[in-house]
């Protein structure tokens, strides 16, 4: 079948089969292995990417149910002005250990943020309920969030040693 | 992990849709996914076409119909937490959507799909059948109206016809519900491993009428009828409620799997009843 997506501002025209996922066709047709394959049933979220505005879980989601739309990836966090304040945000903050969840991780920090810019520290774990860490270095993956939102609002962020209230 | 390959279509009208499934051998129709595209993934469903139902117009609307609301079905799950018609008049059914997995799956996932799918766990069949909600199927054939209480016939298993589409579930106005539950680990959004949706009507002091509805415990979403009678006639008492909860399980067969044991279970959706209805006549 023939689909048109956006991808990071760019469009392609693939043919692929029905059955393809989206987080294949962005990876294998496309080359854009940012995007994770984790648990491939809908669980761990390592596959998080934006589809017109919307945090989704490209391994659940047919490559043909994005034809039209407009697809963000981790590839397209960051512009020539640098790192996206999130990916700044788990740099500064040690937001990521083996990294295997942080694609996923941050697309959905990006799209929390992007709802609300400033949430509090539960709001950020509600927000991220989708998104597995198997190092479980959650704490400073909030921090890492943190760390956005204050950067995003034009304060000034905490880096690593702030402390995590509650 | 890839399904079978199948023919994939996505027709722009709702016609067009239900003559595709009329015509077809072996369809599914896709809305969010959330359940479909896991159980292809692992081969417990293979069919042949797919009908995405996702770009029909005006299925994703939550309208005020005046003595109802109306949701559409590719309502999905994030729109009807928040919305503010399902928030004032049927406030279990945005309750159980927001406790529904999490934000992606809840982005993705929809109400009426969640209610056709008929998971035994699933949060929103309880809230609906709660509130007293009517499913409306749509068929090459016409289109029809089933009552909640007579939707769930068994685990995955609604009596919905193969050849329709459920395109809209109608809540009635009127009385006050929320939805509390349990889930999985200790958290509040996972699957339930006992949840309850209460409704009661109390306009005038006294409990007119009631319905509480529970899932997670048996092998199918039910109304706990005994239970809510408990309730009907009194003024919301701390007995009259320990009376309801106690009925929680009366006349079901409780499951057990690794998250609780049948008494656990049973404990469990005492519990939930008994705070559905302290908060639901608070």
């Amino acid at each position: 079948m023939e689909v048109s997506i956006s991808v990071n501002g760019t469009n392609h025209s693939s043919d692929v089969e029905p059955r393809t996922l989206l987080v294949h066709y962005l990876r294998e047709d496309l080359g854009l292995t940012g995007t994770h394959v984790g648990c491939e049933t809908g669980y761990c979220g390592a596959c998080t990417v934006i589809v017109d505005g919307r945090a989704v879980k490209s391994c659940t989601m047919f490559a043909v149910q994005a034809d039209g739309a407009e697809v963000r990836t981790v590839e397209g966090a960051a512009n020539d002005a640098g790192l996206h304040p999130v990916q700044e945000g788990f740099w500064e903050c040690h937001g990521l250990q083996c990294g295997y969840c942080t694609p996923g991780m941050i697309m959905s920090s990006i799209a929390l943020l992007e709802e609300n810019d400033n949430p509090s520290e539960d709001e950020i774990r509600h927000g991220i309920e989708g998104n597995l860490c198997r190092c479980t270095g959650y704490h400073n993956i909030v921090r890492s969030v943190q760390y956005a939102s204050a950067k995003l609002r034009g304060e000034e962020p905490q880096g690593a040693s702030a402390e995590v209230t509650t | 992990m890839y399904p079978p390959n199948f023919d994939y279509v996505a027709p722009a009208s709702l016609d067009e849709a239900l003559s595709a499934l009329a015509g077809a051998d072996n369809a599914k129709v896709l809305s969010g996914g959330m359940s479909l595209i896991p159980l292809m993934k692992m081969r417990l469903v293979r069919p042949t076409t797919v009908i995405d139902i996702s770009r029909i117009p005006g299925l994703d609307a939550i309208t005020d119909e005046g003595d109802h609301i109306r949701i559409g079905a590719m309502v999905r799950h994030a729109q009807t937490a928040t919305d503010p018609l399902v928030n004032e008049h049927a406030t279990a059914l945005a309750q159980a959507a927001a406790a529904t997995a999490d934000v992606q799956v809840r982005n993705q996932g929809t109400t009426c799909g969640s209610i056709a799918h008929a998971d035994l766990a699933a949060d929103q069949p309880a809230a609906i059948l709660a509130l007293g909600a009517t499913m409306v199927a749509a068929s090459v054939r016409g289109t029809r109206e089933i009552p909640a209480a007579e939707f769930f016939v068994d685990t995955l298993t609604t009596t919905l016809e193969s050849d329709e589409i459920l395109t809209a579930v109608k809540v009635p106005k009127g009385g006050k519900s929320v939805y509390r539950k349990l889930g999985r680990r200790g958290s509040d959004s996972d699957y339930p491993i006992a949840a309850a949706a209460a409704w009661v009507d109390a306009s005038y002091g006294t409990i007119s009428d009631a319905r509480i509805a529970i899932t997670g415990v048996s092998s199918k979403p039910y109304l706990a009828t005994t239970a809510a009678q408990a309730v009907v006639g009194t003024d919301g008492s701390s007995e009259a409620i320990a009376a309801a909860a106690s009925q929680a399980t009366d006349g079901v067969v409780v499951l057990e799997d690794l998250y609780g044991t049948v008494e656990y279970r049973t404990h469990l959706a005492s519990v939930y009843v008994q705070r559905a209805l302290e908060d639901v006549l608070q």
